[in-house]
């Protein structure tokens, strides 16, 4: 803890201060209110993350035959209706999206070289590509009906 | 520098989660905590990049999803899914303690008696869910 090391240390720290490059900072703070928006993104989808991955947790592994229940047709009883089909989607982005943003944070907080801290966001950032893009044709593009065993109303009709 | 910080932007620690955790949260629950929800956050991040590729194989065929998914249906697997949800469980309850100690004069001082309130709700949580989860997968 050390006081400040400006000359006049009563006036208090100057905005230079932390636009600087500190010795306890590897990177130069010059992203506007980006950090202030990420810190609220953790906080509000955390809260919503709370709700949404309980409940889907608790339908999938409590519920019925709770891990046992769980299989093609179950799946294909959640997602022909636009209510699991739109929860999954918000969860499966926000999830990805709070995940990115707190593995960001750890990778700025070990990583000592600027090369090996773009690989590993590079990666990160395509994963998460990958994944949102991957989840989200998933969800839309589902088919129940490519089981012939389906039993549900909408294969059986027609 | 901390000090600094704290002084001049108010609320700058709150901004930058590197200087929250190095000075609001240090100490002996604050920084178990802090390590316990970053480990957490990044196995929960890990297991979803699995889920959703293998979730994909719905798109596939019914046999290739449960092919896989019956794969998993073992105790072995039953245990790392209690592992999962004692990781996701934890890292919730402790995310809402950090929102608060954030945001709240009372939490903030009180930051330590909520580390146990989350370990508490944390055990009263597991109990039940491993109770049910363990007599579907031997049941
Ligand atoms: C062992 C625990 C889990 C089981 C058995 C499980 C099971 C499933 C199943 C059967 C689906 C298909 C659709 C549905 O049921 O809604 C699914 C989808 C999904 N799960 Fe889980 N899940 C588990 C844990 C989690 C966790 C912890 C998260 C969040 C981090 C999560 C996030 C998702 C997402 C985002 C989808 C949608 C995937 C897509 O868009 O293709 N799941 N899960
Ligand atoms: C279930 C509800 C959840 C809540 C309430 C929650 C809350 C939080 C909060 C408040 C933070 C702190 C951010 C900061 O210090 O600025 C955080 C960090 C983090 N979260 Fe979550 N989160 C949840 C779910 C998830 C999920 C599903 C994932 C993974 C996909 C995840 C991964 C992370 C990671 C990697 C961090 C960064 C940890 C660090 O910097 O030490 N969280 N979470």
């Amino acid at each position: 803890m050390s006081t400040t090391t400006s000359a006049d240390s009563n006036r208090g720290p100057v905005v230079t201060d932390l636009t600087t490059k500190s010795p306890y900072e590897r990177r130069t703070h010059s992203r506007g209110n980006f950090e202030l928006w990420s810190w609220l993104f953790m906080r509000a989808s955390g809260v919503l993350l709370l709700v949404l991955v309980f409940g889907h947790l608790f339908v999938n592994l409590m519920t019925g035959d709770g891990i046992k229940g769980v299989d093609f047709a179950f799946v294909a009883g959640k997602w022909s209706s636009p209510f699991w089909q739109f929860w999954d989607l918000l969860m499966l982005w926000l999830a990805e999206l709070h995940g990115v943003n707190g593995v960001r944070t750890i990778i700025n907080d070990y990583t000592e070289r600027d090369s090996t801290r773009l690989v590993l966001k590079t990666l990160l950032f395509l994963s998460a590509l990958l994944v949102m893009v991957l989840g989200t044709l998933v969800i839309f593009t589902f088919d129940p009906c490519i089981d012939p065993n389906s039993t549900l109303q909408q294969c059986t009709g027609r | 520098m901390v000090v600094l910080r704290l002084a001049g932007k108010g609320r700058t620690v709150a901004v930058q989660p590197k200087a929250a955790s190095g000075s609001l949260y240090r100490g002996r629950e604050g920084m178990w905590s802090w390590v316990a929800h970053r480990i957490a956050g990044v196995l929960i991040f890990f297991f979803l990049f699995a889920h959703v590729l293998d979730t994909a194989l719905v798109r596939v065929s019914p046999e290739a999803y449960n092919t896989v998914i019956g794969t998993y249906q073992n105790p072995v697997v039953a245990f790392g899914e209690i592992g999962l949800v004692a990781a996701v469980v934890f890292h919730a309850y402790n995310g809402i303690r950090i929102i608060l100690v954030d945001t709240n004069t009372w939490a903030t001082r009180n930051q330590r008696r909520l580390f146990w309130v989350v370990v508490g709700l944390w055990v009263v949580t597991m109990g039940p869910f491993i109770w049910r989860h363990l007599s579907h997968v031997f049941g």
